[in-house]
């Protein structure tokens, strides 16, 4: 699994408070990891914060799932 | 007839201990919860102490956040809230009132307040707006500082949905919200309310805006154990406490059928504004005065009838004042009451201070015995009253009253008695 894979998960076991091996590549936030809207705003919040990069609104709607986020940072990054 | 209520579940967070008994133990053996701060570095500030909450494992009366709240949720509120939801959990634990049934869930509501709220997040989010821009601000800043936000909580946890309110009247809060809560059962609104008060204002913003005003305490950082003390001649100010109160309050026919244990009956409630000044109450006591006899005569009590005083006392210049108001109030009969100030032990714990103290007048009904007004040792008052100086005074109690006074000229009294 990629660098950005790894820091990507590790923000959301410790965001959404679930086990590392629910956090799959298909797995979305808010339908497989009990997350609420706000936690998803936050989740955006914190990958912002840790890879240095803007995810402009109309982008992070887009964000559904593990494999979204991993996708949308390794081609902003 | 009126609607009677009774208190049949204690929960407590204080500067002394986390649990109810916990804290009533080391209360009556005169401890004191001050100490120099570690909430955050008081280089700063003029007050470098105040009474902050133990926090450890859960051992030896610590408080162990993890056993009220997961730390995923924990994250997203303020302190005053874990405070206020860890005080609610256990009141309602004690309770035994955890109703699965709709209409169980339709009559008990939740009504617990807070003086200033989430002023640390206030605090920090306002710095993450200036160090890092707007984009940085949490989606849950917002709900997580709200006052009413604990009763929100508190209701989403059990599945309470009756009357959802939340009182916030500076350091009356505690004491309005079971008072208020109370008329909510009488009125015939709920049966069952989750009540109290909670804070968490021990931060640089909470410290230095006390500070501004003249009212904490600030000469005893060698000492801080001794900082509160009420009615001494070497008093200087309050010194600021962190936690929550909360009592469950039951319709006595509910609270009867269904074999809860019943603590104490809420007697009386009175309430009353000075009309005077921003932060100084007025100089006869007349508002105090007011809400105390209305307390009373709401519990058909007359002054000759109340043993115990839970006084407001904040280790501050307005102390002889509230204690000339009793002393109008009781008359001849001011010689045989006790009345201490609880706060010479916990600090003002601000909003919570209302709660956490109507459950010591609670718990001095149900023992029989006054908790001391500990460091009062040059009284720099005359009076009849016995004011337990640094000595629980083991005493008959079927009465007590405990009165709460806030900023901006806001005064409740609770009378709280022996079920009749």
């Amino acid at each position: 699994m990629s660098d950005i894979a790894d820091r990507v998960k590790k923000i959301v076991v410790e965001h959404l408070g679930v086990e590392e091996d629910k956090v799959a590549e298909n797995a979305s936030f808010i339908d497989d990891l009990g997350a609420d809207s706000l936690d998803t705003v936050e989740l955006v919040m914190a990958f912002e914060e840790e890879f240095g990069i803007e995810i402009p609104d109309d982008a992070a709607e887009t964000i559904q799932t593990f494999g979204d986020a991993v996708k949308f940072i390794s081609d902003a990054s | 007839m009126m609607r009677r209520v009774v208190v049949t579940g204690l929960g407590l967070v204080t500067p002394l201990a986390s649990g109810v008994e916990e804290t009533w133990k080391r209360l009556l053996a005169g401890q004191s919860g001050a100490g120099t701060i570690t909430r955050f570095d008081p280089v700063n500030v003029a007050t470098k102490y105040a009474c902050e909450v133990p926090l450890g494992d859960g051992s030896d009366g610590t408080f162990n956040a993890d056993d009220h709240m997961a730390p995923k949720e924990r994250r997203k509120v303020d302190d005053f809230i874990l405070y206020g939801m860890a005080a609610a959990d256990m009141a309602v634990k004690d309770s035994g009132w955890t109703p699965e049934d709709e209409e169980g869930q339709l009559r008990t509501g939740v009504m617990i307040g807070s003086g200033i709220g989430g002023l640390r997040s206030i605090e920090e989010t306002t710095l993450i707006i200036r160090d890092k821009g707007v984009r940085r601000v949490s989606p849950f800043f917002i709900p997580g500082a709200l006052i009413n936000l604990i009763s929100g909580q508190v209701s989403i946890r059990y599945g309470f949905k009756g009357p959802n309110h939340s009182v916030v009247t500076a350091c009356s809060t505690g004491a309005h919200a079971i008072g208020d809560a109370s008329r909510l059962i009488q009125f015939g609104d709920a049966d069952v309310m989750i009540a109290g008060g909670a804070e968490a204002a021990i931060c640089e913003i909470g410290i230095a805006g006390f500070n501004a005003c003249k009212a904490l305490s600030t000469k005893w950082a060698d000492n801080p154990k001794a900082a509160s003390r009420p009615y001494d001649e070497d008093r200087d100010g309050f010194v600021m406490g962190e936690g929550a109160g909360v009592v469950v309050l039951e319709e006595y026919e509910h609270a009867k059928a269904r074999g809860a244990n019943i603590y104490a009956e809420v007697l009386g409630y009175g309430l009353s504004g000075d009309a005077y000044h921003i932060t100084a109450p007025s100089e006869d006591g007349d508002g105090g005065f007011r809400a105390m006899q209305a307390a009373l005569k709401h519990a058909g009590v007359t002054p000759d009838q109340v043993d115990y005083v839970n006084a407001h006392g904040t280790s501050t210049m307005a102390d002889p004042i509230e204690l000339k108001a009793v002393e109008r109030l009781l008359g001849d009969a001011a010689s045989k009451a006790t009345m201490s100030s609880t706060k010479s032990s916990t600090g003002h714990l601000l909003g919570a201070a209302g709660a956490i103290e109507a459950i010591f007048s609670i718990l001095a009904v149900r023992d029989d015995v006054a908790p001391p007004t500990i460091n009062l040792d040059n009284p720099a008052v005359e009076t009849v009253l016995d004011l337990a100086p640094n000595a629980k005074r083991e005493r008959k109690i079927n009465v007590a009253i405990s009165n709460s006074f806030g900023f901006g000229g806001t005064n409740a009294c609770l009378c709280l008695g022996k079920p009749r």
